[in-house]
């Protein structure tokens, strides 16, 4: 048991590890290098697996659940039903350092037993105080990363809450210049029938990610085309010849692109020359990022949710 | 360094007494500390001052496009491979310490902190992992691992150097000591509860005889700096960030004193030093639950400010809340800088700092009074309005929310634990400004609030131009950006070093290691070796000006051959 659960720790530190490196790696060939990200790792999912509380052995299942029902009788009105605390106001324990420290009881009894505040004693026999707190603990090992508590059990939560009319309205106004309802986007909530998917979708033009999280959702490629968000470029060289592609990687000395025949070409840049002119499809919608309000954009992810 | 010299070289002699213990010859007597930086990268910064400007010009704006590689090592943390680092001619087994039973992170090394330079030696670290190195050509000296309990290994800032002893932290919460000659163990000492999930990143700093420490933690648990005696180990005094105990000062932000004592605060970055003061001046990290303010209504002092503390009782003097109520995760830990500086003709002693969320602020180093405020990261989008005190007021509606919330600058910040520099020569403040948006989607919406980075999901949706901003420090403006040219936002890399060259030295967004023009931000040179990963230094050996940085397990020093 012992050697098993060594290297299983083993294996989850070094995946802890590998999730965990935010140190930024040599840029992918032809694309820009990824940003430098968080003080002790932004966004980084640290999966957390490396803290006691995720690597005590679990009791035997029979005793966490009996464990549990004794929780629900006698702790779970002031504790929470998901030990996060509850009602009358006892303290969260999935943050409580005398939870924390406990291995076998031995901080959680003393106190099921003799209270604490406002907190009775108990007179609970020695196995279900250790039962108790072997439930405790396995609700501990199962917190996920930085600090986020266990999964609780699935809130249905409405991000359509937008006036669809005065998204349409907006829309019109704003997007209809290069977007139709009944051309580009039509049926586009059938394709992206998720709200909060739709919602990335529009909002970041199927340009995925950016920095800080997921891109912009299934079906970005589908709802647009194959080659809409491609950023093409245009070199003018001294010549007058101008050579145009896809961009691949532009920074203050070289730009490479791709030509349509799929040549690779590569330049290098001196302050403004060779000139340089880039055509970003999705320019429009950064530019908007600066402008829309969260109304706006709940009203727009409102109407466009109609197009099914 | 100073306008008042005198004070200097009396702080400078008390501190020299420090060495009356004896150990002979001494690598770094704590005194020379004070020094401005120079040949030497004895502390985190360089010097005590933050400001990551070197006095050293060999290279410098006319030299600096004969610029080239030294050398390269590349450096495997753990025990394996004989203890040599690949590409460093081998070396020795590696010295093996710590109290756990496993090697975490064995393979390529991850440098992301400090490299200290001490007497033509390099000390290099990783989460578990000290080298000493030649500072000529990168040979290693020796390698010391530490085996673990676990933690969080996502970085380590560097090591300290106090005589002839060095200093490092892990990630399960241990402050080790180890001889600079032979990378023997000294001692090692706890730092913090491992159960309670601290996990140490910190580089710690040295003032004469205080070791100062912070440490790390995701789990709504206290902040703390705490300080030990480099001869013993032992404790000699521990701050709380945050209120612990009734009657506290700043206990009326909070709710109450448990929404208090789970919130945050967390000492995550080296802070700066001012011997005329004797004041230790460091920025804290975030509130939490970080996303989920509900159960933590109020300013939550003293999460995400400016806080200074003087170094014989760890008592605060003064603080400047740099985000208050903060629902963001934007902690405020960036090492600040110290500036002596000139306010409407009066010669003032200053501290700035470019948080995370978008502003930059100066403040008066010995009183704490606000001088100055103003937005450096242009598209940040979370503010309501201005205090008469220079604290931004947050827009409640930009918190995470059901349907989704438009925020500018992401989780990861328009700058981050990467330092900024600064120049006495051209007056600026010079900070990466990375801008971009994305939608904060509240997902647990429970009134209790969620824990640690809970309750929230979030979703990049583009960005907006990002730059290598210098800012003027007395008004906060922009003296220029240099913009990183591409369309996907992607900003610059490392932190910056200043010199009396007057070049900068920064990574950009293309994985090229790049020196400015401190006055205008135009590239002089360039050499693409990746995107780095800790800030660049310079030191003088043999008379010769090498600049060091890291990308990943690969450590580059350049210089004029």
């Amino acid at each position: 048991m012992r050697p098993l659960l060594v290297s299983l720790l083993g294996l989850m530190l070094a995946l802890a590890v590998r999730v965990t490196a935010q140190g930024p790696p040599p840029p992918p060939p032809g694309g820009q290098a990824p940003p430098v990200q968080g003080g002790r790792g932004a966004g980084g999912g640290q999966g957390g697996r490396g803290f006691p509380a995720q690597q005590r052995p679990l009791a035997d299942p029979a005793v966490i659940a009996r464990g549990k029902t004794l929780y629900e009788i006698s702790c779970r009105a002031c504790h929470g039903g998901d030990l996060r605390g509850g009602d009358l106001g006892g303290p969260n324990l999935l943050r409580s350092p005398i939870a924390l420290n406990d291995n076998d009881g031995e901080s959680i009894g003393p106190i099921v037993r003799t209270g604490r505040g406002d907190m009775p004693p108990s007179n609970l026999p020695e196995e279900s105080v250790k039962a108790i707190a072997a439930y405790i603990r396995s609700i501990l090992a199962s917190a996920r990363g930085q600090g986020s508590p266990p999964a609780g059990p699935r809130v249905e939560l409405n991000v359509l809450v937008g006036d669809a009319a005065a998204g349409r309205a907006y829309f019109a106004t704003h997007c209809s210049s290069c977007h139709s309802p009944t051309g580009d986007l039509s049926g586009l909530a059938q394709r992206v029938p998720d709200p909060m998917a739709l919602q990335n979708l529009w909002v970041s033009g199927g340009g995925g990610g950016g920095r800080g999280g997921r891109g912009g959702g299934a079906g970005a490629a589908a709802a647009a085309g194959p080659n809409r968000r491609e950023v093409t470029v245009t070199v003018t060289l001294a010549s007058g010849e101008k050579v145009e592609g896809r961009l691949g990687r532009i920074d203050d000395f070289i730009v490479t692109l791709t030509q349509s025949d799929g040549t690779a070409r590569s330049f290098r840049r001196d302050g403004d020359l060779p000139r340089i002119d880039i055509r970003d499809p999705l320019e429009a919608h950064k530019k908007l990022l600066l402008v829309y309000t969260d109304t706006d954009m709940h009203n727009v992810t409102a109407f466009l949710a109609t197009l099914k | 360094m100073t306008n008042r010299p005198l004070t200097i070289v009396a702080s400078a002699l008390a501190l020299s007494t420090v060495l009356v213990s004896g150990q002979g010859q001494s690598l770094v007597d704590p005194a020379s500390l004070l020094k401005p930086l120079a040949e030497s990268w004895p502390t985190y910064s360089g010097d005590y001052t933050g400001r990551r400007f070197s006095a050293l010009k060999q290279i410098n704006k006319t030299t600096v496009k004969n610029l080239s590689l030294a050398w390269v090592v590349r450096l495997t943390a753990g025990p394996g491979g004989g203890g040599g680092g690949r590409g460093g001619g081998g070396g020795p087994e590696a010295i093996m310490g710590g109290v756990g039973t496993e090697i975490a992170g064995a393979g390529p090394a991850n440098v992301k902190g400090a490299i200290l330079m001490v007497n033509d030696v390099l000390y290099v670290s990783s989460p578990d992992n000290v080298w000493a190195l030649d500072a000529r050509d990168g040979r290693e000296l020796w390698h010391y691992v530490w085996r673990t309990r676990g933690g969080t290994h996502i970085g380590n800032r560097g090591v300290a150097i106090w005589n002839n002893y060095l200093f490092f932290e892990t990630p399960d919460d241990y402050l080790v000591s180890l001889d600079a000659k032979t990378g023997k163990e000294r001692w090692h000492v706890e730092i913090a509860d491992f159960d309670e999930q601290y996990f140490s990143t910190p580089a710690p700093i040295i003032v004469g005889n205080h070791v100062l420490v912070g440490t790390g933690n995701d789990l709504d648990m206290p902040g703390f700096l705490q300080s030990f005696d480099p001869e013993t180990g032992k404790l000699q005094w521990k701050f709380y960030t945050v209120p612990m105990n009734p009657g506290d000062p700043g206990l009326d932000t909070w709710p109450n004193l448990d929404a208090a004592r789970h919130g945050g605060g967390q000492v995550w970055v080296p802070g700066v030093y001012d011997p005329d003061t004797r004041l230790y001046i460091f920025g804290t990290g975030n509130p939490t639950p970080g996303y989920t303010g509900v159960a933590r209504k109020g300013d939550n002092l003293f999460t995400c400010s400016l806080v200074a503390v003087h170094v014989d009782t760890g008592k605060m003097a003064w603080y400047f809340q740099t985000s208050a109520h903060d629902t963001h995760d934007w902690d405020s830990a960036q090492t600040p800088i110290l500036i002596d500086g000139v306010i409407n003709g009066k010669p003032r002693k200053l501290v700035s700092t470019a948080s995370r969320n978008g502003y930059f602020y100066t403040v008066d180093r010995v009183s704490g009074e606000h001088v100055v405020t103003s937005k450096f990261g242009t598209a940040s989008n979370w503010a309501k309005g201005l205090r008469p005190t220079g604290v931004v007021e947050p827009n409640p509606e930009k918190e995470a929310t059901i349907p989704g919330s438009l925020v500018s600058p992401v989780e990861g910040g328009v700058t981050n634990w990467p330092p900024a520099a600064y120049s006495p020569d051209t007056g600026l403040f010079y900070v990466h400004e990375r801008n971009g948006f994305n939608i904060v989607y509240l997902t647990d919406p429970d009134p209790r609030g969620s824990m640690g980075l809970g309750g929230k999901t979030t979703s990049g949706v583009g960005s907006a131009p990002s730059y290598l901003t210098a800012i003027d420090y007395k008004t906060g403006k922009a003296a220029w950006r240099h913009q990183f040219p591409g369309v996907t936002g992607g900003g610059g890399s490392g932190g910056i070093l200043a010199t009396a060259g007057g070049v900068l030295f920064t990574g950009d967004a293309g994985g090229n290691f790049v020196a400015f023009d401190a006055n205008t931000g135009k590239p002089l040179w360039h050499s693409r070796i990746g995107g780095i990963s800790n800030a660049p230094e310079t030191y003088l050996v043999d008379g010769l000006q090498y600049v060091l940085v890291a990308v990943g397990d690969a450590l580059f020093a350049f210089r004029l051959n």
